[in-house]
């Protein structure tokens, strides 16, 4: 009981971690954001592992199978795309800005 | 220190980074690092799994190996291929998607652990058995929902809000029976209802069905334009099914991140919906153009609009000193920005002062269109918030409006119709307007858009595009 005590002690302070983390973001953020907040669910990945650890029966493989495939697209896909995202805000070399003025 | 102390501590720091990386993406400059942290506390998370599994007692099976390796060869090998190749216009369905799979794995591990304490012959704690439900039900639902909110945005299933006779009574059913059956498992867990392993997994059977189908139900009435919010909620919804899988293996740093996603999400879609003057619990019930009895006219009868050719319109712009770009979803959908960055460069290299006025949710999410216009290497500088741009509207020559509608309807300032308070571009303030528009159809708000009939508005009838196009090739011809 005090383990599962534990347990809800550490969700409720997480969950008013998460409510203070996000505080003023700007609009043009909101995207890439909600792609970031996405690839951490993405540590579903670790419960993949874990069920796939202990399996002993076809039904348990399997499903631990498509657990870590789905989890290991979130964790990849997620991480790579935000990060591509975010690219696209990185202020471009000066150089070429001119050029075009001129 | 052993090894399971060892690993607790690499997977709090894992938890760590994942909060400070989320709070390092509050703002531009340090987003990217942020990201990159938040990776860096997932490799140490999953190597610290991966430790623990190498030293367990009795060791993991050959099988167990191969399931971990080749599953995440093959998911991984996807999420990477997929997230480097997608168009950076087809970017929001793609994060519904790995949204998608994030919910499935969630209700995937908690099946996994149900089914084979049903085997043993055991029966799962109560507790246990409370979040292995909820896990379930809400992974179920984030699955379903967000692969039909992908697929709304893909275009392969109608943006528009599909309601289907009897879809309220179905949803009501559904979600009796999803409660009647979890009812049922937690009175055999405690011990007053006797049902066997078999009974319990049909039971949990009928869970997963009912919740997968509440998540189509929920979703399909759902107009296109509302999407960015729904997958914001859904990705709330699988933080918490994460969590709840977390208290399902009894292991805290599934807990601790997925109740920080489950929060963080929900804020951030609360501000989504705010940007768009959209309470949640709106978006959820239906859409207000979607039939649902609330569509407004704007009155007025028919509107008189003043059609205006390429040429006219391009030598207003090559002419004028200052022109702000109103850039919207049309934009998007016609992956119009490289041709809307030539028609800037273009014009700038003709002495004109060319801004881009970027409603909060103007794209297909809200902050898509600076992605997409960066992508196009329009500079950064020049993409101008609504609060920044909307008083520079007074000074400026000419607004191009670009595939926009509802953000620039002056009706929003007036109360009594479907937009009334929604934050909008003052693009009728400008001396003069120019709308490149494929017809005179609604917005998704389905009301006429009053600056068409303003005076000062000439519509150029093109795909964004096209229109676009023909702009530069006029203006190149003067």
């Amino acid at each position: 009981m005090t383990d599962l005590l534990t347990q809800i002690t550490i969700f409720v302070l997480a969950i008013l971690v998460g409510f203070e983390v996000i505080s003023k973001v700007p609009a043009t953020l909101h995207t890439p954001l909600m792609s970031g907040a996405n690839s951490i669910h993405g540590i579903v990945l670790v419960g993949g592992m874990i069920i796939a650890a202990g399996a002993d029966n076809p039904v348990s493989y399997t499903l631990a199978f498509v657990a870590m495939v789905f989890g290991a697209a979130n964790v990849v896909g997620g991480y790579v795309v935000t990060d591509r995202m975010l690219l696209m805000f990185k202020k471009k070399p000066a150089a070429p800005k001119p050029a075009a003025q001129a | 220190m052993d090894i399971e102390t060892l690993v607790r501590l690499a997977q709090l720091v894992g938890a760590a980074c994942f909060v400070l990386g989320l709070h390092l993406m509050n703002s531009p400059a340090s987003a990217r690092n942020g990201n990159l942290l938040s990776a860096g506390g997932m490799v140490v998370a999953v190597g610290a799994t991966l430790l623990d599994l190498i030293t367990r007692p009795g060791g993991v099976s050959g099988f167990g190996w191969a399931v971990i390796v080749i599953g995440f060869a093959i998911g991984g090998g996807l999420g990477l291929y997929t997230a480097r190749t997608v168009k950076m216009t087809a970017m929001p369905q793609l994060v519904s998607l790995f949204n998608a799979v994030g919910g499935g794995a969630a209700a995937l591990v908690a099946i996994d652990d149900f089914v084979r304490i049903a085997a043993s012959g055991q029966t799962a704690s109560v507790s246990t058995t409370v979040f292995t439900v909820l896990d379930v039900v809400i992974g179920s639902v984030t699955f379903t929902g967000s692969l039909i909110a992908s697929g709304k945005l893909q275009g392969l299933i109608s943006g528009k809000p599909i309601i289907f006779p009897g879809s309220r009574i179905l949803t009501i059913v559904l979600a009796i029976v999803a409660v009647i059956a979890t009812v049922v498992l937690v009175l055999g867990a405690n011990g007053t209802l006797a049902i066997d392993g078999t009974v319990s997994v049909l039971v949990l059977a009928l869970i997963i069905a009912s919740a997968c189908v509440f998540g189509v139900t929920m979703v399909l009435p759902i107009g296109g334009a509302d999407m960015p919010v729904v997958i914001s909620l859904l990705n709330a919804f699988t933080g918490t099914a994460v969590a709840m899988a977390g208290f399902v293996l009894v292991n805290p740093v599934l807990i601790i991140s997925g109740a920080l996603v489950g929060a963080s999400g929900g804020i951030l879609t609360k501000l989504m919906a705010d940007a768009m003057n959209r309470s949640i619990i709106n978006i959820m019930i239906g859409g207000f153009g979607g039939g649902e009895g609330t569509v407004g006219s704007a009155g007025g009868g028919a509107t008189q609009v003043r059609s205006v050719s390429a040429d006219d319109a391009a030598i207003q712009m090559a002419y004028a000193s200052s022109v702000i770009i109103v850039p919207g979803y049309g934009l998007a959908v016609a992956q119009a920005q490289h041709a809307c960055r030539e028609l800037g460069e273009l014009l700038e290299s003709r002495g004109v002062d060319v801004k881009y006025a970027i409603h909060p949710v103007a794209g297909r999410m809200p902050g898509h269109m600076n992605v997409l216009l960066a992508e196009a290497n329009v500079p950064y500088p020049l993409l101008k918030e609504m609060d920044d741009i909307n008083p520079e509207f007074d000074r400026c020559d000419v607004a191009l409006v670009v595939g926009a509608n509802d953000v620039t309807n002056p009706a929003a300032r007036r109360p009594g119709n479907p937009v009334s308070g929604m934050p909008i571009l003052n693009v009728d303030h400008a001396k003069s307007i120019i709308v490149i528009k494929r017809s005179m159809g609604r917005g998704y708000a389905g009301i006429d858009n009053e600056l068409y009939g303003n005076p000062k508005t000439g519509m150029l009838f093109a795909d964004a595009k096209d229109g676009l196009g023909q702009l530069v090739a006029a203006v190149k011809a003067l």
